[in-house]
């Protein structure tokens, strides 16, 4: 697939195995820069395990193997010396269960990545915190509670504390896995509102069971089956003229 | 229904028979104050501060033996909780399933070595290592501290507090695997996301949301320490005497219940070793109790 | 305000101090692992090339002999062991099971949690509390030293650790098998013995081997109840020998034959442990296929 504009990311022949099992078949994907793209199909079919290969978060399950290639920029995120800790801030990752962690408040969650990495300045910390909660629209809600625990946060509130602590270490890419599956309506809508606003200075790449929610928030899908990436286009065309019978089947809920 | 009252008696035998678990928890009470009536008569509570212990005059204090407990107790729990927490880690993060499953079982099998082999190893492995290169070593070099003063018997206070402190890790061990098994895979997954090291991770995601359940097993493992008898009575160098130095001998309640009470000669000295016994029952009694409640919190 | 994230070259510098700490810090998991397990391995080194020397026949079937003469055994503590564990267990297994099985089986209520709580309870009262206790309850009335003290200490030590493994070996059988035996018509407290409990047999008895090899090497709670002898028992109201008693004798004595059996006795009691924990960790590890705890 040609895009038009720079492809930030990209995978070649991307399998990935648990032990034996091969959850992710030949998986060839151009990700275009400042857009939001959306990752489909039926549970288990592979999206999950593939998004966790472009952060090299699949190696750390025990047993997990990888092949193939992941470029970042145009750099091999997967080549041999290349410190996952420094790839995985450069991409970051929102989880399907809000996981702020419980030991830290809600400042603290935020610019954890900042501090993990060393950044000692409070000036910076500070100035990295508000601009970070107010890109993930939890800024008002949250200022003047800046030290209560990270879970003291209703569950949408919590996740997009997660968006804000992702966007803290200004990562390119951001990856998210299922982000609002396990949250209400409203705070469903409103992290669907931000996706538009963050891909102006991030590239989204969203794993969602919700067809509604991929033919709403992105740009380009990806459909997947049984591992492989049966189709990827324009969400536009691929929601309305799929180009293959599998995916037809599944956007009109023949399965899935 | 038949089978109803058949299962109803059923239930009222099991009743009877396990009730003698909690009979047996207030009999050992009653009887323990009183055997020590006479001396809790006589002494009352000044019996805890009080340093005098001499049978023949029949005046009793147990002072050096609470001091000697809680010493060897705390130090050897200074040694046992870092270790133990850096085990239970190494066995839940880090270390391969086989190899976890190994070097879990050997940390199990440290529990169930009986105390007085301890004691024989301590007295004829450890002592002297601790007499002939440790200690020496040592008083050489940090003699002015005062905790490294006085000769190095090798029996004492540290040879004691060590061996301690071998017996309780497998205790607060398997109690902070359990702990760290709980942490959701959610939290460690949120740290690695972030660009942390396997270490950050660790600190992060594990060990900072687990303090309390680590203070529970701590606490339980102190309870272990607290009763511990024979290889403290055979490393401790029996001595009734409080002393700030690691290398003095010394005395725990345990020890010396174990020590005197076969022999000893006069009812006062037997209801004064009784009196030790019920202080002894009465603070491991407490301290288990804490630990259950925290670590009860945290399992639910 | 800085928008741009920072330099490559920034990070990279941390990054770097960052991987030194992470190896460095795992490392020294490691090497506290070993540090633990290194005590284990030097007492069984200890206990067996010290206690190898003296394991002959003898060692079984001989009384100690005065200082200066050769050859003795420990035979009379070899069997007052025996006995004391064997009146301990018929006095201590009944009761522990009878809680462990209460406490699976039936209903919470205010009984059971009185009962867990004494059982946890009872767990954690120092050993030589308990030798107190037997002291005072039938040393004293009695008038003398006695096995009967002995054992009645031991029993008590190993009521909870029976009771705590019989629960948790029968909470690993299935609610569906219950509700089998229900359903065909037997009544709750047939299911309870012919199914759950028989069915639990070798758990059951797996858990209780390893209270008495717990209590084989119990010494605190003798040491003024059942006492020592040097001569071969005499009969459950008389003072009787018992191996850890004789050890801890024996190992603070300046004699060599004397320790010398106090090394043979001792790794008569590690392998006692260790074939007992071996053995229970092999059916669990079996067992573990099959039921799932609930």
């Amino acid at each position: 697939m040609k895009n038009l504009n720079a492809s930030i990311l990209e995978a070649k022949n991307v399998d990935a195995f648990f032990g034996d099992f091969q959850a992710v078949k030949r998986v060839n994907l151009s990700v275009e820069a400042n857009s939001v793209t959306a990752l489909i199909g039926p549970s288990g079919c592979g999206k999950s395990t593939f998004l966790r290969t472009l952060n090299r978060l699949h190696e750390e399950i025990p047993g997990a193997r990888f092949q193939g290639e992941v470029r970042l920029n145009n750099e091999n995120i997967y080549a041999r010396g290349t410190d996952p800790v420094r790839i995985r801030r450069k991409i970051g990752m929102v989880f399907q269960k809000p996981n702020p962690f419980p030991s830290l408040s809600i400042y603290e969650n935020v610019v954890i990545g900042l501090t993990l990495a060393g950044i000692r300045s409070r000036v910076y910390l500070e100035e990295t915190a508000e601009r970070a909660l107010k890109a993930a629209a939890l800024w008002e809600e949250v200022k003047d509670k800046l030290d209560s625990p990270g879970t003291s946060l209703s569950g949408g509130q919590q996740q997009r504390l997660c968006i804000a602590r992702a966007l803290a270490v200004k990562p390119p890419v951001i990856l998210m896995d299922e982000p609002t599956s396990a949250l209400d309506p409203i705070s469903t809508a409103r992290i669907e509102e931000l996706l538009g606003e963050l891909k102006k200075e991030v590239t989204v790449i969203i794993v969602t069971h919700n067809m509604q929610q991929a033919a709403r928030c992105s740009d380009y899908t990806g459909f997947f089956l049984l591992g492989e990436m049966i189709e990827f286009d324009r969400s536009t065309t691929l929601f309305t003229v799929p180009k293959d019978k599998r995916t037809e089947q599944y956007i009109t809920g023949r399965f899935g | 229904m038949n089978s109803y009252s058949g299962d109803r008696r059923f239930q009222n035998f099991l009743r009877v028979l396990s009730s003698l678990v909690i009979i047996v928890l207030v009999l050992i009470t009653i009887y323990l104050v009183k055997l020590s009536w006479p001396a809790i008569a006589k002494f009352g509570p000044s019996f805890f501060w009080q340093t005098d212990w001499d049978p023949v005059k029949e005046q009793f204090g147990a002072g050096a033996f609470i001091f000697g407990t809680v010493f060897s107790s705390l130090l050897a729990l200074l040694i046992a909780v870092p270790l133990s927490i850096s085990v239970a880690l190494f066995l839940t993060e880090l270390a391969p399933k086989r190899v976890a499953g190994v070097i879990g079982f050997m940390v199990e099998m440290l529990a169930a070595i009986p105390s007085v082999v301890y004691g024989l190893w301590g007295v004829f492995f450890l002592a002297p290592l601790l007499r002939l290169y440790i200690q020496p070593f040592l008083g050489r070099n940090f003699g002015w501290f005062f905790l490294f003063q006085g000769p190095p018997y090798g029996i004492g206070m540290f040879a004691a507090s060590v061996i301690l402190a071998i017996m309780v890790t497998p205790t607060i061990t398997a109690i902070c695997r359990e702990i760290f098994k709980a942490v959701p895979e959610t939290q460690r997954e949120a740290a690695l996301g972030l660009g942390s090291t396997k270490w950050e991770m660790i600190t992060l995601a594990v060990v900072k949301s687990s303090w309390s359940g680590i203070f529970g097993a701590s606490i339980l493992g102190l309870g272990r320490a607290l009763g511990e008898t024979m290889a403290v009575t055979m490393l401790i160098g029996n001595r009734n005497e409080i002393s700030a130095s690691l290398f003095a001998p010394g005395q725990t309640m345990a020890s010396v219940i174990a020590n005197e009470y076969a022999e000893a000669g006069s009812n006062m000295h037997v209801a004064a070793l009784a009196y030790v016994g019920l202080a002894l029952f009465v603070v491991s009694f407490l301290v288990n109790l804490i630990a259950r409640r925290i670590v009860v919190r945290l399992r639910s | 305000m800085n928008t741009e994230a920072l330099s490559e070259a920034l990070y990279a510098k941390l990054d770097r101090r960052r991987m030194w700490k992470n190896r460095i810090c795992l490392g020294l998991l490691g090497f506290a692992s070993l540090v633990a397990i290194l005590p284990l391995l030097f007492i069984l080194y200890f206990v067996f090339l010290r206690g190898l020397a003296g394991l002959n026949l003898s060692f079984f079937t001989e009384l100690p002999k005065p200082v200066g003469e050769t050859g003795g055994g420990l035979g009379n503590a070899v069997l007052g062991t025996l006995v004391l564990v064997t009146t301990g267990s018929m006095i201590g297994v009944p009761i522990g099971i009878a809680a462990g099985v209460y406490l699976s089986e039936f209903k919470r209520s205010r009984y059971s949690d009185y009962l867990r709580s004494s059982v946890e309870l009872l767990a954690g009262v120092p050993s030589i509390i308990l030798g107190i206790f037997a002291y005072a309850v039938i040393v004293v009335p009695m008038k003398g030293f006695s096995a009967f003290a002995g054992s009645l200490a031991l029993s008590v030590i190993l009521i909870p650790t029976v009771a705590k493994t019989t629960e948790e070996v029968l909470k690993l059988v299935p609610d569906h098998i219950r509700e089998a035996g229900l359903a065909l018509g037997l009544p709750r407290w047939r299911v309870i013995l012919s199914v759950v409990l028989y069915g639990s047999r070798s758990g059951v008895l797996t858990g209780v081997m390893l209270g008495i090899a717990r209590i084989s090497g119990e010494s605190a709670p003798l040491l003024f109840t059942a006492l020592n002898s040097q001569y071969w028992p005499k009969g459950i109201f008389q003072p009787i020998s018992s191996l850890p008693v004789q050890i801890y004798t024996y190992a603070i004595s300046p004699f060599d034959e004397w320790t010398q059996l106090a090394w043979t006795g001792s790794m008569v009691l590690v392998i006692l442990v260790l074939v007992t924990n071996l053995f229970m960790r092999a059916l669990i590890a079996s067992r573990g296929q099959e039921g799932h705890k609930r």
